[in-house]
């Protein structure tokens, strides 16, 4: 944090002055583990394995917060007796299917629901990323649940739990980990000791966490041991997601996502959704409880932003213009697309693939065969300039005079010559003003699409086609200002947030919202945002003169909302826990829920009401059910639907590891989304042969002075100036037993690529020892490509494609390599050295390993019990 | 210069006399220094903005003198960042006045081997001429079954997430109506 988000750090610093102990995981010390009071190296990937290891110190100690637990979490509720754990089948929980690798959840469901709540099968949901909707609400559970608050019976979830991390004991943490086992219990012994009705304590994760092939599942094992402490929905505490671009969280939910719309409401599937009631029907769930009941007006708002005047209820307001998904559509699915010559055209907005987007080789091979390339962009970066200077021109892989893509550069406006919204990573929207016009023809995202729409739009103006409907009766027409004839992004805003079609008045909450069309709303989480026809994204009171919480500074959504859920501050009579974590309550003589921020409950519901047996929607939420967007109201320490790899989390190994899963037989994610095309050669692992072929764990991360893929850094001379050479870190072991000297040279393999870089001998790195033997990790920054002030290998291109089946991200956090001294080889040999270690692991390519490693012959019983 | 004057121009005396004991400020300043005048006092505008790098979303104050940024600093009113930003933050105005941007439109065309120049209107119109063949070339009316599919997937996109909500939004916008399914974000990575 300290490196990549230093500025919130300072907040780190802060509490830490104020007697805070701050813990520092991470496979190599860093400026946060220097501040830190107590550093845990990790191998990377095993992050389950160790926050496993505290969910099972909590719960044999008994040390959870108990009356937050029973009154909050789903701990009491009872599970099926059809579900089977990890613990008897080897890594698998019940309901796994051979043919596809996917899970049938419905032997994880609640008792006494039934067996078709699961709407969609498990691969629709893995090829869409479906786990995604679930930002802004919980996966559909519906009905009643039955409870046993003494937590005794032996299917509640707390037992269930239990037994599921039984076998995450502290020596199966240094096993895993390398994780000594006094660090461990100096961190579960400070965690627990934290927690209570005075005390909260904080997570923080990053991409660390996001991008692996179980990285869903590590939030997850975060988020149960803070429901178990008493940590969400309270001061101080919280999962809290450092997000790592400028907007990244707003990209999320006003998605430029194939999978998604505005608001977390999913791109309509050809099979699933041919109507809108069936579309709206799946999101709200007829029955279900909670928030998310009002998919429909939702659903029908954003139709009508879209469609405007078209959009009516005898048409379905248009819905019969949406495109329908009938898989995968992502990212890496298209690059494989390009390849394969599938795709024509390709606009690149501000990214840079070719060095930030996993196997770089693939992403530039891709983009070497397309019909045409528009990349609008500061500068000229490597996706731009592949067919000119891509390392593939060296190996002859691709040739200027024989590449066909054409390719149509853009300068953008930089973020002080436009305004518009960022939101960061709290949730919040902070309006920027524009300072200066943007030279030359550099516009803005805005100008270019408005415009292409105009011109598009303009095009067909007279066709009769039926697949230019949607252009033609497209609500176009916002107001444009200035010598460039910029559109108004106050008024793309005001769409956003939504208005009254007959008065034009501008919504102030997504209450306000109807089904009938009498309504607009771009984006309903984001309704509010101009409440009173004010930009309150705009508001810049100082912070030295409002509270902590500081809720006139920009807004955050929903609501202006600044900690979710925070019904949980109060205990379930609606008062404080207690005087110190005091934050919202339940004001008994004015009859409402008030405190220092927005609360997250409605705002006269008593803490005594409950709901009638066969309520649905909001009012089936009780008084005392914090969690109000969860269909039985409960935190999850059990995920009965939604979560495609497991109700649980469970310790995997990487796709590339170098180690035998040693929890569990199965090596691997069973349900990861597998790749199976000739240029995604992955190393093997475990159980398969040869994986000592690439005996190394490498793992990538940022530098302070550096931003992503480098296209706003390597291109700022002060930035270049403070980190200008590609380097990887390695162990003084590691420099000894590979021959490495301290600035001199070294290249990395793996079945992709072989990348050099100059070395840096450190004990920032320590050789971990695991399951009896030494594992050495290295480090590499991933910021480097070919343009640029300074320029470097690109350590992105080392990683083959595996991704996580709820969201489609891949691991890109750790991978398999060897390490050998000197420079790479260049041209020819270069592709030959790659090839000779692809014969050398097994003349496997391409190569996938096996979903299931259950029953392989070298695997004994999982663990000695 | 007398030498009263003479030993006040020094400043160990002043410093050792005056208010600033540490000799971090009045006292350490020279007449050079004394002469100047911040950027900032001397800006025409100021911009209320928001550093464009990591999320944790910095305040800055972008300062505008004839036209152009003449300075870029952490906003101390943000309860955020409370003024301060990162090396990243404070090398945003190296960012925007980089001599390394690009400012005019670039053409490759095919199997070309180096750039050429275009204009703008040009560059908008080839480019809408074949995101509308694109699209014909690859229309998918319905599926196998007659369901409808209304789309394109011979047009791709990835954004990076510095891109603002409100273009988010016209982006998300323009291509599910022109059915171009394949939109993805750096939220993906
Ligand atoms: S100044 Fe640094 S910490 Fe603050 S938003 Fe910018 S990059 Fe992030």
């Amino acid at each position: 944090m300290a490196e990549a988000h230093p500025v919130g750090f300072q907040w780190v610093m802060e509490a830490k002055r104020r007697g805070a102990k701050v813990f520092h995981v991470d496979p190599r010390f860093t400026r946060t583990s220097a501040l830190a009071d107590s550093y845990l190296p990790i191998r990377a990937g095993t992050d389950i394995a160790l926050l496993g290891g505290v969910i099972r110190y909590i719960l044999d100690n008994e040390l959870d917060f108990r009356e937050y637990v029973v009154a909050y979490t789903n701990a009491a509720t009872i599970v099926t007796e059809e579900y089977a754990d990890t613990e008897d089948m080897h890594g698998l929980f019940s309901g796994f299917n051979d043919d596809n690798a996917t899970y049938d959840q419905a032997s994880w469901r609640y008792e006494g629901h039934s067996q078709t709540q699961t709407t969609r099968d498990s691969e629709t949901q893995r090829e869409t990323a479906a786990g995604l909707e679930n930002e802004s609400h919980g996966a559909p559970v519906g009905g009643q649940t039955e409870r046993d608050e003494t937590l005794q019976h032996p299917r509640c979830v707390y037992q269930i739990l239990k037994r599921h991390f039984a076998r995450y004991t502290p020596e199966m943490v240094e096993r895993v980990c390398g994780i000594p086992q006094d660090k461990f219990f100096e961190l579960a012994r400070a965690w627990t000791e934290n927690s209570g009705r005075d005390r909260t304590g904080m997570l923080v994760y990053s991409v660390g966490w996001t991008q692996h092939s179980v990285g869903v599942q590590y939030i997850r094992t975060g988020a149960i041991i803070q429901l178990l402490l008493g940590n969400v929905g309270r001061p101080g505490g919280g999962v809290m997601a450092l997000r790592g671009h400028a907007s990244i969280q707003g990209s999320t939910d006003i998605p430029t996502l194939f999978n998604l719309l505005p608001g977390y409401l999913p791109m309509p599937h050809h099979a699933n959704h041919p109507t809108l009631d069936k579309w709206v029907d799946s999101i709200a769930h007829p029955g279900q409880k909670g928030f998310w009941g009002n998919a429909r007006t939702y659903g029908v708002n954003l139709l009508k932003a879209y469609w405007g005047d078209a959009a009516t209820a005898d048409n379905d307001y248009c819905y019969g213009y949406m495109p329908r998904m009938t898989g995968d559509h992502g990212t890496y699915q298209q690059v494989l697309d390009m390849i394969d010559g599938k795709i024509k055209g390709y606009f690149l907005l501000g990214q840079n693939p070719a060095v930030g987007s996993a196997h770089g080789r693939a992403q530039r091979l891709g983009m070497a065969n397309l019909d045409w390339l528009v990349v609008r962009d500061l500068f000229e970066i490597e996706s731009a300039t592949f067919w000119k200077n891509a390392p593939e021109i060296e190996t002859g892989e691709i040739a200027p005079e024989e590449c066909r893509t054409e390719v149509f550069f853009l300068p953008a406006a930089s973020h002080v010559e436009k305004e518009g919204t960022f939101t960061q990573t709290q949730r919040l929207l902070q309006w920027r003003e524009k300072a200066v016009e943007p030279p030359g023809d550099a516009r803005s995202e805005l100008w270019f699409f408005y415009h292409l729409g105009r011109i598009i739009r303009e095009r067909l103006a007279t066709s009769t086609k039926p697949r230019d409907r949607a252009l033609l009766d497209l609500a176009w027409d916002y107001p444009t200002h200035g010598p460039t004839v910029e559109p108004s992004a106050e008024a793309v805003l005001r769409e956003i947030n939504g208005y009254d079609v007959a008065t034009g008045r501008p919504l102030a909450s997504f209450t306000e919202m109807k089904d009938d069309g009498s309504t607009v709303g771009g984006c309903w989480i984001y309704t509010g945002v101009y409440a009173d026809g004010v930009n309150q994204a705009a508001r810049r009171k100082p912070g030295s003169e409002q509270s902590l919480v500081a809720p006139e500074w920009g807004w955050a959504w929903p609501a202006n909302r600044r900690i979710l859920y925070n019904r949980a501050s109060a205990d379930p009579d609606g008062n404080p826990w207690s005087e110190r974590k005091r934050y919202v309550w339940w004001d008994a003589d004015k009859s409402e829920w008030t405190g220092y921020d927005v609360p997250d409950f409605e705002k006269t519901k008593p803490p005594s009401y409950r709901p009638e047996r066969d309520a649905s929607g909001v009012a089936g939420i009780a008084g005392d059910d914090p969690f109000i967007l969860q269909g039985d109201g409960k935190g999850w320490l059990y995920a009965p639907t939604g979560v495609l790899d497991g109700p649980m989390p469970t310790h995997y190994e990487p796709v590339e590891s170098p180690v035998r899963n040693p929890l569990y037989e199965q090596q691997a994610n069973p349900t990861r989304k597998v790749y199976t095309h000739p240029i995604n050669t992955l190393n093997p692992s475990p159980p398969e042969p040869y994986s000592q072929v690439f005996p190394y764990v490498f793992t990538v991360s940022r530098l302070t002075e550096h931003h992503t893929a480098g296209g706003m850094s390597r291109t700022v001379s002060p930035l270049a100036e403070l980190q200008p050479e590609m380097f990887v870190e390695v162990s003084p072991e590691l420099a000894v037993e590979r021959g490495l000297t301290h600035l001199g040279w070294a290249h990395l393999i793996t079945a992709r690529a072989a990348i050099e870089a100059k070395v840096l001998v450190t004990d920032r790195l320590t050789p971990l020892r695991v399951d009896d033997r030494i594992i050495h990790q290295v480090w590499l920054p991933y910021h480097f490509g070919f343009e640029g002030l300074v320029t470097g290998d690109s350590a992105n291109d080392l990683f083959g494609i595996s991704l996580d089946p709820n969201v489609l991200i891949q691991e890109s956090k750790v991978g398999t390599c060897d390490v050998r001294s000197g420079r790479r080889p260049r041209g020819a040999e270069l592709l030959a050295l790659v090839v000779d270690y692809r014969r050398r692991s097994g003349d496997l390519s391409p190569h996938y390993p096996p979903q299931v490693t259950t029953d392989s012959a070298d695997s004994g019983p999982d663990q000695e019990v | 210069m007398g030498v009263r004057s003479w030993i006040e121009g020094w400043p160990v005396y002043r410093q050792l006399t005056g208010t600033d004991p540490l000799g971090r400020g009045a006292a350490a300043k020279s007449d050079g220094s004394r002469a100047l005048t911040a950027r900032t006092d001397t800006a025409d505008s100021v911009a209320r903005s928001v550093c464009p790098y990591c999320a944790v979303g910095c305040g800055q104050r972008v300062f505008v003198k004839d036209g152009q940024v003449s300075q870029i600093e952490g906003d101390p009113d943000s309860p955020i960042s409370r003024g301060r930003l990162c090396p990243k933050g404070a090398a945003s105005k190296s960012l925007v006045t980089s001599p390394l941007r690009q400012t005019t439109v670039r053409y490759r065309r095919p199997y070309g081997t180096e750039w050429e120049d275009l204009d703008l209107d040009t560059a908008m119109n080839m480019i809408a001429d074949r995101v509308l063949a694109a699209r014909d070339e690859t229309w998918e009316d319905v599926d196998a079954e007659g369901r409808p599919l209304n789309r394109t997937l011979g047009i791709s996109s990835l954004g990076g997430a510095t891109l603002d909500n409100e273009e988010n939004y016209l982006i998300k916008k323009l291509f599910t109506a022109m059915g171009a399914l394949q939109i993805e974000n750096q939220a993906r990575i």
